[in-house]
């Protein structure tokens, strides 16, 4: 084998770990998109957070386009991702509908007295009973659900100006115009 | 406005480090002194700048500004001062900002240290450092900027990972990242010495004290890693072959041969192109380490919180530095001329039979790591390696290695007599042969296959450094040349000595305490007493315990050997206040040949608890031997022909002095 | 020619060791190995009835149930579809809770019982094991879950 050639393999095998870690990379679980797409909601009903005497169920998803967005007060990016929400919920076109997850009712509320509530209502589900039909595996995790009750698209990981701008924006609007 | 003043400081040491990448190389190609002159100030004011991005970042953990959004998800203000600190390379931004700032450090002792380099080395050096810079900042600032704001303001902070809270984490981080970080300086000599296209033993020499500096640092930092793990984590284990550790141990593989090879191309000029590779080697996997880890690909207990966006950064930049620098490899390796030759016995065969014998390991080390990948790309199944293997592995190869070392030590360069080398160590061989011979009787070894072997490497280990040492001095006078020694050029053998009998003493840690550790899990209640390895332990029973920033049940046992009382000891269950997350703090005993060690699992009523007890004999030694590794290195390290390198830098290799060293 | 028959001889040895030693450490390796199978796939009888695997998902609520001795525990993993029955003797991890990831190493013992050596839980509320994660994917995906909580305990007790 000449020498120059020789040089070359270390290259070579290095090129083989690349691809092995680009496989890595595109295979992480969270880029899959979600298997609820395209399928209805699954029936549930929750106690509102605010007010446990009424209660939040799919019903309420029928008839309105909703952002469903699962939190939680010990969850950092739904903080970080709050005021995002709470910006979006000046806008009138859909309702945002929080799902209260595995989480205290104390320190929910108080994240919500303190930052400000942009929810419409919210789910309150301390036990994930709810999140695991809804494939809940983190928060904060945001499902888009159009009039007629469909998940139609969900988004992992906090919503920002850029998703927003981005992704969701367009995607409310064509939902509003069918 | 301190946070901005910090964020601002980054761009400005991100600007440095382009002027830093491109002037002094471009000057030392096209001749310019003037734009290699730059290289020394930019590399101070890199280090400058991310001091002062650093200092504002800890400003702000100890001031709890709230408003920062990382000081927001790793602090609180119950948390004591000191972890206030240590939270600062808690999570992924700050521990990637100490990460470029030691890189900037140790640039910039570069620039302070090696007044005797030549312009054009000292200018490329600078700029292959400035060059990683570039990649590291520009990642800090796209994707993980540590001065984030956070608006609304929390009241409070969300807590450092009580796992975190620390004394033995604070420190490991910075150790283990100048261990990483130090292989940089390895590799941009490597990278220089290629660009220049002139592999000599000159370079060798150059960079051995930064290797030996790097590698000292990473041996200290795995170490603490694993005392901390051994009792933090509660499980009582001192190593788990996690993909994390393995991250470390990668680099520090490849480390340990470089700093061997560096030897061979210093003394003896031989093995040019494979020293430079493997200096590639030692920093490339330092950068895979970080991308293993802050990747999300493998699974790890201890990952950072993961995001494949900074995954995919981190590759591109892997593929850049690690791709472009072998590239360069495949261009100028052929160029370079074959080194001196060595008979087969000799010390150059030696250290080439140590660096094959590193590299195997590496690379079993790195393809147990990735299996799980591997599987899963051609849709194998989703796998895990256990770590028997990887002990499998490392005990295929570790009796080979501590034969070679004793052997290896002994030999001269170039040529050595088969009756020499029989003379010098048929006593420690014989000796050895013995301590197998003892420790084989069953009396001793309870059956274990691996305890005669494993003590009779390491007295071998012992012994043959001792006739090693016994022939430097015979020729001399005594116990003076010792003296004598210490101050001149004697240092780095001493060195060698005391790493190698680190060795030794690691080896009798890891075979005691893998052999005859003992382990049970058990229900006690109050009043109970329990056997292990000739230790009572009786349990009085829980007490509610609050601490600073959480709540303890603390569990209070008496031991016992025969009718003496041993010690009383404490074990804790921890829930923290903020986050709520349960901790195992375990309590240990620790001596130096035992640890006793309980650990609490949980409450299971009527005053009852769940509970794990251990006898962990030798144990200690095993982080005994690594400081003595990492004092051996620090020992060659103040060797001062490293400080008159410019005298020799000229000469030929294999120097009279060389040869003995 | 004497020079580079040598070096033949050398090269070949050392290509033999190199493949002794490599086969050594795959062989190693398959009996090292463990693989993960998720509860609907042990409930499809696809894992190995004498080799240790992993069987990953989420603690059933209300089924964590600790034994007399006070040391073995009880619970059922799911992966919403189906469920696999575990028995633990021995400290469960900090973050251990129903509800929450886990991924337990063992066998399959004639009861079809999981009977796991060590359990293994998130490090953090934020982390969920990547094959857990991808089995409650896998399970939607297929469609077998679309009722609720009781349908997924009592399809546990049925097995």
């Amino acid at each position: 084998m000449s020498r120059s050639i020789r040089a070359l393999i270390p290259l070579f095998l290095f090129a083989g770990l690349v691809a092995l870690l680009v496989f890595g990379l595109g295979n992480d679980p969270r880029k899959v998109p979600s298997p609820l797409v395209g399928k209805p909601v699954p029936d549930f009903s929750l106690p509102e957070l605010t007010d446990p005497s009424r209660s939040v169920s799919d019903e309420d998803l029928k008839g309105k386009i909703s952002l469903v967005n699962v939190w939680a007060s010990w969850c950092n990016s739904c903080r970080a991702e709050h005021q995002a929400l709470m910006a979006l919920s000046e806008i009138p076109d859909f309702q945002i509908v929080g799902l209260n997850w595995k989480d205290e009712s104390r320190d929910a509320l108080t994240v919500l007295r303190m930052t400000g509530n942009p929810y419409d209502m919210n789910g309150y589900d301390p036990d994930n009973t709810v999140g695991i039909h809804w494939g809940v595996y983190g928060a904060p995790e945001t499902f888009v659900v159009d009039r007629k009750g469909i998940i139609r698209y969900k988004h992992i990981g906090p919503i920002d100006k850029q998703v927003w701008e981005e992704t969701l924006e367009p995607l409310v609007a064509q939902l509003k115009a069918e | 406005m301190i946070p901005e003043l910090g964020h601002f400081a980054l761009i400005l040491a991100l600007t440095i480090a382009i002027v830093q990448a491109a002037f002094p190389l471009a000057g030392s190609l096209v001749g310019n002194r003037q734009w290699m002159a730059m290289a020394r100030p930019l590399a101070y004011g890199q280090f400058t700048f991310l001091l002062i991005a650093f200092a504002c970042l800890v400003q702000a953990f100890l001031t709890d500004d709230f408003s920062v959004l990382y000081v927001a998800q790793h602090s609180n203000s119950l948390l004591p001062e000191i972890y206030k600190v240590s939270a600062v390379w808690g999570g992924h931004e700050g521990s990637l900002l100490l990460w470029v700032l030691f890189m900037a450090a140790w640039g910039g002792l570069v620039a302070l240290l090696s007044k005797d380099l030549p312009a054009t080395v000292m200018a490329r050096v600078i700029s292959v450092q400035g060059m990683i810079a570039i990649g590291f900042l520009l990642f800090t600032l796209l994707t993980s900027s540590p001065f984030e704001r956070l608006f609304p303001v929390p009241a409070d902070g969300r807590d450092l990972n009580p796992l975190l809270q620390d004394p033995g984490l604070a420190i490991h981080p910075p150790m283990l990242y100048m261990g990483y970080v130090g292989f940089s300086v390895a590799f941009s000599f490597a990278i220089a010495a290629l660009i220049g296209g002139r592999l000599d033993a000159a370079w060798a020499r150059w960079s051995r004290p930064w290797t030996t500096a790097a590698w000292v640092f990473l041996t200290i930092g795995i170490a603490l890693g694993s005392w901390w793990a051994y009792y933090e984590l509660g499980w009582g284990g001192w190593w788990f072959w996690d993909p994390v550790e393995n991250a470390s141990l990668l680099p520090w593989l490849v480390g340990t041969a470089l700093m061997h090879s560096l030897a061979v191309t210093e003394k003896r000029g031989a093995f040019k192109s494979w020293t430079v590779l493997l200096a590639i080697f030692a920093f490339s996997l330092s950068l895979l380490g970080t991308f293993l880890v802050r990747s999300g690909v493998l699974t790890s207990v201890h990952a950072f919180a993961t995001d494949p966006e900074r995954g995919l950064f981190i590759l591109i930049f892997l593929c850049i530095v690690i791709g472009g620098s072998l590239a360069l490899y495949a261009w100028r390796a052929p160029e370079v001329s074959e080194g001196g030759r060595f008979d087969l016995l000799s010390r150059e065969s030696a250290l080439l039979g140590n660096n094959l014998l590193f590299v195997a390991f590496t690379v079993l080390v790195l393809f147990g790591t990735l299996a799980p990948l591997i599987y899963e790309a051609f849709d194998w199944g989703k796998i895990s390696v256990g770590f028997p293997w990887f002990n499998k592995m490392f005990l295929a190869l570790a009796p080979f290695l501590a034969l070679l070392v004793g052997f290896g030590a002994a030999t001269r360069w170039k040529h050595d007599e088969p009756m020499r080398l029989v003379k010098l160590l048929w006593v420690a061989f014989a000796l050895s042969i013995a301590v197998l011979a003892i420790t084989s009787l069953p009396t001793f070894s309870g059956g274990h296959l691996w305890v005669p072997i494993g003590l009779a490497l390491s007295a071998w280990l012992l012994f043959s450094h001792i006739a090693i040492v016994r022939e430097r001095l015979k020729n001399k006078q005594g116990w003076r040349t010792v003296v004598a020694d210490m101050r001149g050029s004697g240092r780095s053998f001493y060195g060698m000595v005391v790493a190698h009998v680190g060795v030794a003493v690691f080896a009798v840690g890891v075979t005691m305490v893998s052999n005859f550790e003992g382990e049970k899990d058990v229900r006690m209640s109050p009043g109970d007493s329990h056997e292990l390895a000739g230790y009572r332990f009786e349990f009085l029973g829980a007490q509610k315990a609050p601490g600073p920033n959480y709540q303890a049940d603390r569990g209070h046992f008496i031991v016992y050997k025969g009718d003496r009382k041993v010690t009383e000891l404490f074990p804790e269950k921890r829930a923290y206040l903020a986050g709520g997350m349960p901790m195992t703090e375990a309590a240990i005993d620790a001596g130096l040949f035992r640890d006793i060690y309980v650990s609490l699992g949980e409450a299971v009523g009527g005053g009852d608890w769940a509970l794990r007890l251990y006898y962990k004999p030798y144990v200690r030694w095993i982080w005994l031997g690594s400081i003595f590794m990492a004092l051996g290195g620090i020992l060659a390290l103040t060797d001062p022909r490293y400080r008159t390198a410019r005298v020799r830098a000229s000469a030929p290799a294999g120097s009279a002095v060389g040869a003995r060293a | 020619m004497k020079a580079r028959q040598k070096r033949l001889v050398f090269v070949g040895l050392a290509i033999a060791g190199v493949g002794a030693a490599a086969s050594m450490a795959l062989s190693a390796l398959q009996s090292n190995l463990s693989y993960f199978f998720s509860p609907t796939q042990v409930a499809a009888n696809e894992h190995p009835t004498d080799a240790v695997f992993r069987v990953g998902g989420l603690v059933v609520e209300d089924t964590l149930k600790r034994q007399e001795d006070g040391l073995t525990v009880r619970f059922d993993v799911t992966d919403n579809a189906a469920t696999v029955p575990v028995s633990y003797t021995g400290i469960l991890p900090d973050l251990f809770g129903e509800g929450q990831g886990v991924v337990a190493k063992g066998r399959i013992g004639q009861d079809g019982m999981f009977y796991a050596e060590e359990v293994l839980a998130k490090h953090d509320e934020s982390y969920m094991p990547p094959e857990v994660a991808d089995t409650l994917q896998t399970a939607h995906v297929e469609g077998v879950i679309e009722s609720t909580g009781e349908s997924v305990k009592s399809g546990a007790a049925a097995q």
